[in-house]
């Protein structure tokens, strides 16, 4: 799974053979694709792009065009082994109730987001007095999709909060994995594999 | 032009009599249809491709009496998306229907043309004759049931009320219930053949009249749903049609009016209003919930099939919100199921035109 990135790697890496997947925000489709031919796995996804919807569906998969704020509640309970939620859980209008949503259709969750405790996050915010623009976070303010900004603490306390267990984390800084001591300062990326 | 007369092409009587949602019988019963593509040893190939409202068998073949191209000939073909040098496809005319089917101008057991006393039919019982058609060609599964419009509706009828057939089922620009805006639409149809003196209650058969004003106004006002103002502004526009000026009356005096009345009689030369009605009449009863019990969910409870759904975004006839509730009743279910609104600028009849996407999509399912 090489051409994977990194985060999708680690995901893919850890997914159980067989299993059924959901993954919101499933992009071109490639972590599907990959758990589909690789893994043997039962694989669906929600993507809110049109283009990359139809994409997905001329690759063989199904994917269905929706929110993952709006439309997971159309799934009954535990219909998933993994919901995986990429890089998307800052883009979210209440990431608190898609994380609960993730962990009501799947068993357990992946859950991947960029860390703004990163130290070069809190630099360029301490030194420059602006919402940093960095490798992970491209964009500007007022056009970035991510609206929920989190930190690596941030969503270890909510998890903490709403009684979800951390099985297994991963922390990345650009393409390496870095350990967990300081991650919230050292790490540019987290992945967190939770469940109920 | 007064009655239209079908040409003889394929067809298939059924051995048995077609037992009707309404209770009554129908028989016997002729299913006329169009096969494109060999029919694999083993029969795994077989695609069904369900007509709408004023399609018919001829998806990818010269019509018998406009002269022209299939009305899908775009997707239907060696090498396009829904290949014929891999796939048997099979397109049936639905009962009702006027181009070989039995319908209201066939003959009853009397020897009279039906008429009205041709039973209300629904889109079930289309799909029931198709059924029992794929039961005398020998074919048990389909690798496909595919439709767009009133033929997404079959295609969902088939896999809700026959689970077993289908292994693949690709919806386009339909519903699973028809909403109250597509009935009344449908209404303002019925009612103006129903208004045509020339209707004379359906009995117009072999009288050398029969209600082509009313069939025609019925097939202007459904053409406005089929397109969106987008496409109608940018084709027609407040343009003039051949003048310089308005006439001052009532002539067609707007290239939209001339367009709309060229679209309504030339329809009057290739469908019966009798069809007209009893079709229509169909559609308005489809509520695929209603038929299991209220809940949609259910209709799909026994399905192994995946689904495909697509909306277009300018299809307001059959806006995108019905596809989505579909496909929520479709997650519900735990179906393998996919979903996407495309865009394009066409209206509902997006889907029987050049959008490069719905190709896409149609190949890549069907490649599943």
């Amino acid at each position: 799974m090489s051409q994977l990135r990194p985060d999708l790697a680690i995901i893919a890496d850890h997914v159980e053979p067989d299993s059924r997947v959901l993954d919101i925000g499933c992009g071109d489709g490639v972590l599907l694709a990959a758990l589909r031919d690789q893994r043997g796995c039962n694989v669906h996804g929600m993507e809110i792009d049109a283009e990359n919807v139809a994409g997905c569906v001329a690759k063989g998969l199904s994917v269905i065009q929706g929110d993952a704020d709006k439309d997971l509640v159309f799934y009954p309970d535990d219909s998933f082994d993994y919901a995986i939620l990429s890089q998307t859980l800052q883009t979210t209008k209440r990431p608190d109730m898609v994380l609960e949503e993730l962990l009501r259709v799947g068993r357990r969750a992946f859950v991947s987001f960029p860390n703004f405790g990163h130290w070069r996050v809190r630099l360029a915010l301490l030194w420059g007095g602006r919402m940093p623009v960095t490798r992970l976070l491209p964009v500007a303010w007022y056009e970035t999709p991510n609206i929920h900004h989190l930190t690596i603490t941030d969503f270890r306390a909510l998890v903490a909060e709403r009684g979800i267990r951390v099985e297994q984390a991963w922390f990345l800084v650009g393409d390496k994995r870095t350990s967990a001591a300081a991650a919230n300062f050292r790490a540019e990326h987290a992945i967190f594999l939770v469940s109920r | 032009m007064a009655t239209v007369q079908a040409p003889a092409g394929r067809s298939i009587v059924l051995p048995e009599p077609l037992q009707l949602d309404s209770g009554q019988q129908l028989a016997p019963v002729t299913v006329a249809f169009e096969t494109y593509g060999e029919l694999a040893a083993d029969k795994s190939n077989a695609v069904l491709v369900c007509h709408a409202t004023s399609g018919d068998q001829y998806v990818a073949s010269v019509h018998p009496l406009t002269g022209k191209p299939g009305w899908w000939d775009r997707m239907v073909g060696p090498g396009k998306p829904i290949d014929t040098n891999r796939f048997h496809v099979i397109c049936a005319n639905v009962i009702g229907g006027c181009m070989g089917s039995t319908g209201p101008a066939s003959q009853a057991a009397d020897g009279q043309p039906y008429g009205m006393r041709f039973p209300v039919i629904t889109i079930r019982d289309m799909v029931r004759a198709q059924v029992a058609m794929l039961a005398e060609l020998g074919i048990e599964r389909l690798y496909a049931a595919i439709g767009g419009s009133m033929g997404g509706m079959q295609a969902l009828s088939l896999a809700a009320n026959w689970p077993d057939i289908p292994e693949r089922v690709l919806v386009v620009g339909a519903t699973a219930t028809m909403p109250a805006q597509n009935i009344a639409f449908q209404e303002v149809g019925r009612q103006a053949i129903m208004a045509d003196p020339s209707w004379q209650a359906g009995d117009y058969y072999g009288t050398g009249k029969a209600p082509d004003a009313g069939l025609s106004v019925a097939r202007m006002a459904a053409h406005i749903t089929y397109l969106s103002e987008e496409s109608l502004t940018e084709k027609f526009g407040r343009r003039l049609q051949d003048r310089q000026a308005k006439s001052f009356g009532f002539d067609a005096d707007f290239q939209i009016e001339s367009y709309l009345r060229y679209q309504g009689l030339s329809f009057t030369t290739r469908f019966d209003a009798n069809s007209y009605l009893y079709i229509t009449r169909a559609m308005s009863y489809f509520d695929l919930a209603e038929e299991h019990g209220g809940r949609l969910a259910d209709a799909f409870e026994k399905t192994r099939a995946r689904f495909c759904v697509v909306s277009f975004d300018t299809d307001w006839l059959y806006p995108t919100e019905l596809s989505r509730r579909l496909v929520h009743a479709l997650n519900a279910t735990g179906t393998a199921v996919s979903f996407v609104e495309l865009s394009a600028p066409y209206g509902h009849d997006s889907f029987l035109l050049d959008v490069p996407a719905l190709d896409r999509v149609v190949s890549g399912f069907l490649n599943q």
